[in-house]
């Protein structure tokens, strides 16, 4: 390894239960709005033990796509080309030759196309239809965010999709970073897509045990577990040298990524898996624990989870743990499983450039089985210069990236 | 012993994580291994081989707890099976 850049953010994309784009999203997450509701998108919401969802709402996708494209693209390929569109067209790169060769496309996913999934299945098992659409297999497969953001952006470098459930973007993301950082890209189209919202994976959720009935309430006395939620977001990455010489605006720096496997339970969480991925993101960045002042916490609203990440953060901490500001935006829009590392990071680093740390809502009074400070229901201001943010996934996959204010 | 209590205590048998040759109604669930995931597919067994519904939720609850021993479970299902049928 010759080259090792800087590496920045250029442009970011998101769509979210809480708006369409990048600035929609953090203008709710700002002000504390929840994007939870009924469950709408499956064709017998009544039958569902579980009733509410975040749901991306009034998703239009003859607004974005030609109705030709859509028999070829699954809901959570939509929403992962509309947030890198919007990306790309704020980092204003143009993908000709020779940068499209030279530019990769990493789009992390938890299950790839389950709406696809869903209906093909409906019909025959249920329906007994003998046949489903012919572009069933490339519609939901796991790669398909990643190569339909590749086609529609025309990006022709390392392209493929990362999977490591609730941790996928922050792994992609991660990766993009590194081999920007290493020179073997010039650039990154990067993020998480996912579009889980379908009677057959709720139905799964529900016999987990792990769901919320009403209300996200991470870190917060009496919480209940997990609301599932949906959405994309994308980011455009490029070295630091490039951005200046074209005179790009900078949205932020990645300065660490780190990862690390429990190799313990399949879903109870490891506070030393999660320990290692957080100093591993530290070091990768050459960061101490006091230079952080923000984290945007895994923070899934599951009792075991909350509990062990605020036990791991006191261990990576010490005595600065409580003087950070911790917050989870999945109050705000659900768990977002594959895309939720993306949606996080954009929160992270217009966090960073506003100074504002979004709040974790639903917030009812202390656990003391977590006793940081975890931004209750109000956002914040304060002066952020470096930033974790968290994703720990079933399966025992952690993954940390490490962020800094660009100055 | 009841067909119910028969039922019960062959799911748990399955689910045990310590060497125990027969599962006793006073036995309890912790000292039989049972992890949080056992517990929950326990649970789903025992919905599925008596069509009831147990109200459960792994943040809020816990089974191992909440059912202390085996007869506490038997007796839940007991419960739910007579309200099913009246």
């Amino acid at each position: 390894m010759t080259v090792v850049s800087r590496v920045v953010i250029t442009g970011l994309g998101a769509i979210t239960p809480l708006g369409h784009t990048a600035p929609a999203y953090w203008n709710n997450l700002k002000a504390g709005v929840s994007g939870l509701g009924p469950v709408t998108l499956t064709p017998a919401n009544e039958e569902l033990t579980q009733k509410v969802a975040a749901e991306v709402k009034g998703f239009d996708p003859l607004q974005h796509f030609a109705e030709r494209q859509l028999s070829t693209l699954d809901r959570v390929s939509q929403f992962a080309v509309v947030a890198a569109r919007e990306a790309i067209a704020q980092s204003g790169l143009v993908f000709d030759m020779p940068l499209s060769v030279r530019t990769a496309a990493i789009v992390g996913t938890g299950v790839g196309g389950q709406t696809t999934h869903d209906d093909s299945f409906r019909r025959v098992y249920l329906e007994k239809r003998t046949r489903v659409f012919p572009l069933t297999i490339p519609k939901l497969m796991v790669n398909a965010p990643a190569s339909q953001v590749s086609m529609a952006c025309g990006l022709r470098g390392p392209a493929f999709a990362v999977a490591s459930a609730c941790a996928s973007a922050t792994h992609a993301i991660g990766i993009a970073f590194h081999m920007v950082r290493a020179g073997q890209v010039e650039c990154a189209v990067t993020g998480g897509a996912e579009a889980c919202i379908t009677f057959g994976t709720l139905r799964g959720w529900e016999a987990m045990r792990v769901m919320s009935p009403d209300v996200c309430r991470p870190f917060s006395k009496d919480r209940m577990g997990l609301i599932l939620g949906e959405g994309a977001a994308m980011m455009v990455l490029e070295p630091l040298e490039r951005a200046q010489a074209r005179g790009a605006q900078i949205l932020g720096e990645i300065v660490g990524f780190g990862m690390s496997a429990d190799a313990a339970d399949l879903t109870a969480p490891d506070q030393g898996g999660m320990v290692r991925a957080m100093r591993d993101a530290l070091a990768d960045a050459q960061l101490a624990p006091a230079d952080i002042q923000y984290i945007n916490a895994h923070g899934t609203g599951t009792a075991a989870n909350d509990e062990t990440e605020t036990k791991a953060l006191h261990e990576v901490f010490g005595p600065h743990a409580p003087r950070l500001a911790i917050s989870s935006t999945k109050s705000m829009v659900g768990h977002a499983l594959g895309a939720a590392g993306a949606l996080e990071m954009v929160a992270t680093v217009l966090a960073m450039r506003d100074g504002i740390v979004p709040p974790t809502i639903g917030y009812l009074a202390p656990d003391p089985a977590c006793d940081l400070d975890y931004v209750p229901n109000t956002a914040r201001a304060l002066p952020i210069d470096a930033a974790l943010s968290n994703s720990f996934a079933f399966g025992g996959l952690n993954a940390v990236l490490a962020v800094k204010k660009f100055s | 012993m009841s067909d119910v209590a028969t039922d019960v205590i062959a799911i748990i048998a399955k689910k045990k994580r310590v060497e125990k040759p027969t599962v006793e109604m006073t036995d309890r669930l912790q000292d039989l291994g049972l992890e949080s995931l056992d517990a929950v597919e326990m649970i789903f067994d025992l919905e599925e081989k008596f069509d009831i519904q147990i109200p459960y939720n792994a943040n809020t609850n816990n089974p191992r707890t909440e059912f202390e021993t085996v007869g506490d479970v038997v007796k839940a299902v007991e419960d739910l099976v007579a309200q099913k049928k009246s």
